[in-house]
Formats: C-alpha cells, structure tokens, sequence
C-alpha cells in the first residue's frame, strides 16, 4: 500500500496516516485481521479515525519499531464488506435542520429522505460520545457544514449531517450538526455486547418510519 | 457500605480505568495519581485495581456501616475519625458508625480514600471509574450516596512506620516526545515548551492540564482531521496554549499534538496546583 506515513506517538504509540479516509478504513480492518491471527505485537488500543488509526499500548520498544519499519510495506485489500455486522436503523425525518440541508443539496425535502434511506453507509469511526459513530456512505456533492452555532442540546437518538458524515447523537449533548431526525435506535448501552450499536466497520441502512399521528 | 457524608468539590470512584475501549469513543478514565491510588490499596491489603475515592482539593467524609480498614494517600490532608485527628499514609481501623472526614488538602490537588474490599460499584465496561467526560461508570459522589463495599482480604494491612510523599510540586517538569504533529508549529513553539513559560491554569479538570503562557505558534493553518488521542499528549488549541491529556481525555480529537508525557509521568501533573509553573523536559 503507497502513502502510509507511521509517526511516533509517545513512547507507546503509532499514528498511521493515509491517504484518503477508504484507505484508513481498510488499513483497520486489516489491523483487526491481523490482530485476530495474533501477527500484531500486544496493543491496547487500535483507534480509528478519519485519515489515521492510531495503536496505543505498544509496551515493546523493540516491535514497535519492527512495526513502525514494516507497515509501509504492507498489502492492505480494500474491504468486501463481506462478515461487516449490518444493522437498520428506523427514522422518522422530521429534523429541524431537514429544510435547511435540502437547501444546500439544492434538491426538495422528501429527496433528501430517499437520499438518506438509499445510501449504504459504513462506520468508519467512533469519537466524540460513546457509541458516536461518523458514517460514510455519502457522496461528496452532500457534504455539509456544521451549523455557525452549535445547539446547547441536541436530544438523544438526533440523526445528523456534519461534512461528509452522518451521526446520531446516542444522548443528550451539545452539537452543531444538522438534525435531519430522530430515532428510538439505543445506539449505546454498556450492558450490551457490543455496547455500540455502531462499531468501526459496521454498515448501516436507514429507513423511514412514518411521524406519529397527534392524539 | 460506606455513606457520603460530605460530598467534597468532586469526589469519585477510581480504579485503573478501562482500556480497549476507545475506538467506541469511551475515555480511560482511572486514578489520576496512579501511584497513589495504588499506595492506599496496598496499604489496606487491597490488590490494586480495587476501587478507591479520588478527591479534589476539599477531600470528603464517609460514614462507615461496619467496622472497616482505610488509608489515606495522595494530597496530604487532616485525617479524622468522629473528629478526632488519624493518620495519613497509613492504614486505619475504623469502628462501625464512625465518620472518616479527609480535610483540605495542605498540598497537592487529589487525595485517595482506600477501604479494605474495595469501592464495590457494579463495574461498567470492566471498571469502576467515572469518567467525568463521557459520564461513563458512577456519578460523582453526592451526599446521602451509599456506596457498596467489597470482601476484605484475607491479608493484614501492610504495617509501615512512615509512607514517604513527593512534597508539593513547586515546578512541574515532565519529559515530553516530540510529535506526532509538532511540524504544524514553528521551532521556537517546542522551545517555547522547553523554557517553562507555562504556569497551569484554574481552569483545568480530570480532561486535561490546562496551561496560561505564550501561545505556541503555529506554521500550518486549517483543522486537523480528527485522530485517535493518547493519555499524556500535549494538544494545542487555537488560541495556543497547551492542554494536557489526562485520563478523561476524549479518545479523537482536531487539534494538532506537539508531543507526548509517557503517562508514567503524570502523577505529579494531576497533584499540581494553579499557578504553578509547567517546564518541558525534550525527549528524542
């Protein structure tokens, strides 16, 4: 694989930068791949993000540095998505900022709904809040800005759009992406396995669930 | 069980902390002061990653339900059992009923509060810390709060004459590793850290060491795309000045890391007070 960087993180770490965020997705599964067939040293954490996956907890100078040597040279297929978890999330679309996303994807608000539901998603990464996954799947003509100022509470289940991402919020918490929705998804709960309903890697559909008639 | 008496400015529940977690987004957590965290365990016969009380500056007091053995490390601070003076550093017998009252610390920030079994919340994700960032693990302590006590071990205390402490930290000095991102800084930034300018800011927490002092200067524009954070690493806002990661840092984040404190190191930041000054030591 071309462009992988490794740079030194503490005297623990490696932070593998690539190229695009599709590459780092691939270069995590592979890492999990690897880990799995226990041809990584010992490692703590394997976190990625949205260029980069980090290994933290690397306790032995000696293979980080082989690890650090070899990586750049390492054949990383694309993922097939083949054994990714798939789960379905229902959502009803009635997000105060749907009106204002269908403005800047310059189409009608019900084509952002059969935008939304049509696209296969993938988590590339968690951050922000438990269980916060940032998914793509989006193409890039989509890409949204935040809002120029942030929500100081964003009601948990919020689906939202945010750059290239969507998210959804798993509680209460301040945020300024652009709610398009609301599910009742549990998207985060320690007592589960595995606590996130959204995990690197997963692939993820919405579909629409009509609002609820007023009693 | 234990019952909070006296709640403190933020007194919580710490042990190790968990790992493994963070690619779901969930900080560390854990002791701040490791080593003293570890020390009151050991003092009470306890393993140590048995749960202990961390407090913040104003310490805490605990009723205890049954007799039980503590100690006290950390932040030296007036210890009392039903008001009369106790020692700290050592393990204690306390009777049933009795109040535990850790005062305000003389120096240092946190003081840790061990009982013999352990602070035995129900773990959450393998660990029984609180995690003021994410509020994963339990609530602060709040008065009235009853907390769970473990088995006590078979095991006497460990007897000591004396448990040596650090003293107070009059200048913090801690080994930094440049990178992952220090070319987004111009080279006087890192000499800028070297020569101790810093002072640690009133505004820090169990998130990060927060630093007053030059701002840091910049040589790349732009954000940083989000990336994975460790323990100990010295990230630098817009406005410049340096935060340090303690164990409730979150697990990715934007803003660009100058270097890295191996956390080994990071005992002495979590007892040092505002105003202090902070000094960088380059590691290559």
């Amino acid at each position: 694989m071309t462009g992988l960087r490794v740079l030194p993180v503490g005297e623990r770490g490696l932070l593998i930068e690539c190229d695009s965020g599709e590459q780092a997705e691939a270069l995590h599964a592979e890492l999990l791949r690897r880990a799995a067939r226990d041809e990584l040293p010992p490692v703590a954490e394997i976190v990625p993000a949205d260029r980069t996956v980090l290994l933290d907890g690397l306790d032995d100078p000696a293979a980080r540095a082989a690890l650090a040597a070899g990586l750049p040279r390492w054949e990383i297929p694309q993922p097939d998505g083949g054994g990714a978890r798939t789960v379905v999330v229902p959502v009803r679309y009635d997000g105060p900022d749907l009106a204002e996303v269908a403005r800047l994807w310059g189409v009608a608000p019900r084509e952002v709904v059969r935008i939304h539901t049509g696209t296969g998603f993938r988590v590339a990464f968690c951050g922000f809040a438990p269980g916060f996954g940032y998914l793509r799947g989006l193409p890039e003509r989509y890409r949204v800005p935040r809002r120029d100022t942030p929500r100081t509470r964003v009601p948990a289940g919020s689906v939202a759009l945010a750059g290239p991402y969507t998210g959804v919020y798993p509680r209460p918490t301040p945020g300024g992406w652009q709610l398009i929705g609301t599910t009742d998804a549990v998207l985060w709960d320690p007592e589960r396995t595995p606590a996130a309903l959204f995990t690197p890697g997963t692939l993820v559909r919405f579909t629409e669930v009509a609002e609820e008639a007023p009693c | 069980m234990l019952t909070v008496v006296r709640a403190g400015a933020l007194t919580t529940v710490q042990d190790l902390g968990r790992t493994g977690y963070a690619h779901l987004g969930v900080p560390r957590g854990g002791a701040l002061d490791q080593r003293a965290h570890r020390l009151a365990n050991r003092l009470v016969g306890n393993p140590e990653e048995a749960a202990t009380l961390e407090t913040t500056l104003t310490g805490c007091a605990v009723r205890a339900g049954r007799a039980v053995v503590a100690a006290v490390t950390g932040a030296p601070c007036p210890v009392t059992v039903d008001g009369r003076p106790a020692a700290w550093g050592r393990a204690l017998r306390i009777p049933a009923g009795a109040v535990l009252e850790l005062g305000t610390a003389v120096y240092g920030v946190r003081s840790y509060l061990a009982v013999a079994g352990g602070v035995a919340v129900p773990p959450v994700l393998g660990s029984r810390s609180t995690d003021v960032l994410s509020g994963t693990g339990p609530a602060p302590l709040a008065e009235g709060a009853r907390l769970p006590l473990g088995t006590p071990p078979p095991a006497p205390p460990v007897a000591v004459d004396a448990v040596p402490h650090p003293g107070p930290v009059r200048e913090l000095v801690l080994p930094l590793v440049p990178g992952p991102r220090d070319d987004w800084f111009a080279p006087e930034a890192l000499r800028a850290l070297a020569a101790g300018g810093f002072r640690v800011s009133a505004a820090g927490n169990r998130i990060g060491l927060r630093t007053e002092g030059p701002a840091l200067e910049r040589v790349r524009e732009g954000e940083l795309p989000s990336e994975g954070m460790v323990l100990g690493a010295v990230q630098v806002p817009p406005d410049g000045r340096p935060v340090l990661f303690l164990a409730d840092h979150p697990t990715t984040g934007g803003y660009p890391v100058i270097g890295v404190v191996p956390a080994r190191c990071l005992d002495s930041a979590a007892q040092t007070r505002p105003g202090t000054r902070v000094r960088f030591v380059l590691r290559g």
